[in-house]
């Protein structure tokens, strides 16, 4: 009889574990709380830094795994889990012989960060904002308009003890620099401003494209954190920041205020992790046994991970994890 | 009346006002020489520079401030450089970077 091994989350992790461990002979369900499989990806546009479609790696995934016959159990929550069965939130269990936890990261909620705005001024938006105006064709102001000036803050609930997320989210600098180019590609006559800590490029094409906002699309970078944002008299944002390299103060009013929103770890790894005897990282996201030669494996035998849920990741990463996850996980239950 | 003075002043803001600045100049500048736009701010050029380890020329600051249109005194500043171009020798960013100093000086000169 073939193995059977639950994977949590339908997202681009769980689905390319799935994919693989069907590949290797080995039955895999997934168990994905939303009505429908994608996770996160459903809400983005394009993909750094190729601006692929998101739409396109999402539909290749889905179509694999309809073709295989995996079963998909969607609408199902997982409340709690060990290294053979998991528990659904209507009380029913889920037996098997190992549990890979794909369920991803949760958003930074930029309201959080209450000195920026988010939710009080109709023009302070964030990066999430921008992709689902990107998918719906329509990014404009609040009063329907094109922005002139446009600014982009990076670190927003990233590397902010004050918020209790010290990690770096890794994605948000490229996302910055690939959202100021769309915004320079749609509005050409504006100009857009990206506030910076650092700027992290650490993928393939990222540096280059970088050097491209610069130099080809006249995107102003500043070395400095806005320290808050403030109405002004007719709707636009001011914000204030210093200009780090100059050792000056800056002060400037905007159409747009973008805040590059970072990754959390999800709530209930806590609750999860309590369960099933798992370790997390100070900063929340569940810990790997090591983070070499056991990356995909947690300290519990026959609980694997795969993707965000250890740790901010790209698309790319996040889709090699689910591959070693599975190959870890089918090892397993071979054994 | 004239009003009198009890010798306060209060002083000037520091502060970089983007809504005040004029950056028609800045945006000639980086129109000429888009290169610019690419500094990393990593500071090598004023690290080899013979005149800012001589006196208190900082190239890089310098150009930083005329992009952010910040133009009182860069002429001046600019003048320092001796244009020996060490600083383009070290330029991560391959910055022509004594075309800046010449390019600011001849857009700068009546400031």
């Amino acid at each position: 009889m073939k193995k059977r091994i639950i994977v949590i989350g339908g997202g681009v992790a769980g689905m390319q574990t799935a994919l693989r461990l069907a590949e290797q002979g080995v039955e895999p369900v997934i168990v994905e709380k939303e009505p429908e499989l994608g996770g996160k990806l459903r809400g983005w546009h394009v993909l750094f830094p190729s601006f692929t479609p998101a739409e396109e790696v999402l539909t290749a995934l889905r179509r694999r795994i309809n073709e295989s016959g995996i079963e998909v159990r969607t609408s199902a929550e997982v409340v709690e889990l060990a290294s053979r069965s998991v528990r659904l939130s209507d009380g029913s269990t889920l037996e098997g012989d190992a549990v890979v936890v794909a369920t991803g990261f949760t958003l930074f909620d930029a309201s959080i960060k209450e000195e920026y705005g988010y939710g009080i001024y109709d023009n302070v938006f964030t990066s999430v904002d921008i992709e689902r105006m990107l998918n719906e064709g329509r990014v404009a102001k609040a009063d329907g308009t094109a922005p002139r000036r446009i600014a982009f803050l990076h670190c927003v609930g990233s590397r902010d003890e004050k918020v209790c997320q010290q990690h770096c989210s890794k994605v948000c600098c490229i996302t910055g620099v690939k959202q100021a180019m769309e915004m320079k590609k749609l509005f050409p006559e504006a100009d857009v401003f990206n506030f910076y800590m650092d700027i992290r490029m650490f993928g393939p094409g990222y540096e280059e494209m970088y050097r491209e906002a610069q130099q080809k699309y006249n995107i102003h970078f500043v070395r400095g954190r806005i320290s808050e944002a403030s109405p002004t008299i007719d709707g636009r944002v001011q914000i204030k920041a210093e200009d780090t390299l100059t050792g000056r103060p800056l002060r400037m009013s905007v159409d747009m205020l973008v805040l590059l929103v970072g990754m959390r770890a999800n709530d209930d790894n806590a609750v999860l992790a309590a369960g099933a005897g798992l370790n997390r990282a100070p900063s929340g996201f569940l810990a790997p046994r090591d983070l070499f030669l056991g990356n995909v494996c947690s300290n519990v035998g026959g609980i694997f991970y795969a993707g965000t849920v250890t740790a901010p990741k790209n698309i790319g990463e996040t889709l090699n994890e689910g591959t070693a996850a599975a190959d870890a996980a089918a090892r397993y239950v071979e054994a | 009346m004239a009003a009198i003075h009890f010798g306060y002043t209060i002083s000037k803001p520091r502060a970089i006002d983007l809504d005040r600045n004029n950056l028609r100049k800045s945006d000639e500048i980086l129109r000429e020489m888009p290169e610019l736009q690419t500094c990393i701010g990593c500071g090598a050029c004023t690290a080899i520079c013979t005149a800012g380890n001589l006196t208190e020329f900082n190239f890089r600051k310098v150009h930083t401030l005329v992009r952010r249109g910040e133009y009182q005194g860069a002429y001046e500043e600019m003048n320092k450089c001796m244009l020996c171009g060490k600083c383009r020798l070290v330029c991560p960013r391959g910055i022509n970077t004594r075309g800046v100093v010449m390019l600011i000086k001849r857009k700068l000169g009546d400031f």
